[in-house]
């Protein structure tokens, strides 16, 4: 079985195309994330109704169900691009992997703490032991082991071939994450987003909810482009494009 | 693909599930104990343990709220649609307890069979709405009683 993928697909394997189609792209992402962004906060913290119990302190959810979101889609995004550079030994799906570990371990903070801030008013306490929370912490953990397993290593590949393994057992923990709040008791609420029903919200609460999840999306993409632009130069630094680059930086 | 690559794939493959495999037996056999609260049914069949700290979580039962006149103790039923446990409570509860909320109680079961709680948190669902819709929700709901 052949399977043929267009041109650009195999180009997306080579540093030197990436460096340049991500530099043309870059900008435009980010007016689209600060747009996004802009749209979504002062939608979702100023015009978005209060909700009937938790008054405006709900309004944390803007800032907590993207950051969660995007913290466990960026570590599959991790292990798949791991998983892709072990495979068929792609240097870029490499340096998109190691980039991706430290923005995904920043906002699995980011989810916590903004989950910490939104329990203490509701639930009564920052911090429960339940299997959705602790779940999430061991995501975080994960992504530390991720970093710091990659920079135990002088040689580059091996460090790159270790945190990939590392980074595929764990993605086992991204389906207990999910379904935590199904599976046991849990003091979190169930999920917000459902792939298959509507969200149990008004519109005017979910669309700017909705809007803050593609602007987190964006956001990744931008940041996770501008560090795997910095890395492929770093990596590439012998190679002539690259010469050319930083000379004419 | 070239049969290295194969290869690779299905190491990778097989690690991936094999790490599932060993994570998901191991959640399997701590089961219940990974659950954060025993249910009002729980206690009331006797499978929650007395006199050992635990947590406890149903809904406040309509209309069981007794608050002391002197103090700040309050005494509740908790129920699961199945059973009624009685919790007795001294301190500040959280903004979102009111009756039939979803709510967990930190502390003991006593011989009686109350649950001596030090610490109450609030639950909460995942349907949010605007002050007015649950209003109006309210009062069609009375309007069909």
């Amino acid at each position: 079985m052949k399977v043929k993928f267009p041109r650009w697909f195999y180009q997306l394997a080579s540093p030197k195309w990436f460096y340049d189609i991500s530099g043309k792209l870059l900008p435009w992402l980010i007016v689209v994330t600060v747009l996004l962004m802009i749209v979504g906060l002062t939608w979702g913290l100023v015009f978005a109704p209060e909700d009937y119990q938790q008054g405006n302190s709900f309004r944390i959810i803007y800032i907590h169900v993207p950051s969660a979101i995007l913290a466990q889609s960026c570590y599959m995004l991790m292990a798949v691009a791991g998983a892709v550079g072990l495979i068929w030994k792609i240097k870029m799906a490499h340096i998109i992997a190691k980039c991706a570990a430290p923005i995904g371990a920043s906002i699995a903070v980011m989810a916590l703490a903004t989950g910490a801030i939104w329990g203490k008013p509701t639930w009564g306490a920052w911090w429960v032991w339940d299997a959705r929370l602790t779940s999430m912490l061991i995501l975080f953990f994960l992504y530390v082991g991720v970093i710091a397993l990659s920079s135990a290593f002088e040689n580059k590949a091996s460090a790159d071939k270790a945190s990939a393994v590392l980074a595929l057992v764990g993605l086992v923990n991204i389906p207990i994450i999910k379904y935590s709040v199904e599976w046991w008791n849990t003091l979190h609420q169930p999920a917000t987003f459902k792939v298959t029903e509507k969200p149990a919200m008004p519109s005017e609460m979910w669309i700017p909810l909705l809007i803050m999840v593609l602007g987190f999306y964006c956001f990744l993409a931008v940041i996770l482009m501008a560090r795997a632009r910095t890395e492929t130069l770093q990596r590439e630094k012998r190679a002539d494009w690259a010469k050319t680059v930083i000379e004419n930086y | 693909m070239t049969p290295k690559r194969k290869q690779r794939l299905i190491i990778i493959l097989a690690l991936v599930f094999g790490s599932s495999l060993a994570i998901g037996l191991t959640l399997f056999a701590l089961g219940e104990n990974i659950n954060l609260f025993y249910s009002a049914s729980q206690i009331a069949s006797g499978d929650a343990p007395k006199n050992t700290r635990m947590r406890f979580g149903g809904m406040v039962v309509k209309g069981s709220v007794e608050r002391s006149t002197d103090s700040l103790e309050i005494a509740f039923k908790l129920s699961d649609g199945a059973s009624q446990v009685k919790v007795v409570f001294t301190g500040i509860l959280p903004d979102l307890f009111r009756e039939e909320q979803g709510i967990m109680a930190e502390g003991r079961l006593d011989e009686q069979g109350v649950f001596q709680a030090d610490e109450v948190l609030a639950k909460h669902d995942e349907n949010y709405m605007p002050p007015e819709i649950a209003e109006s929700m309210k009062k069609k709901a009375e309007a069909i009683q």
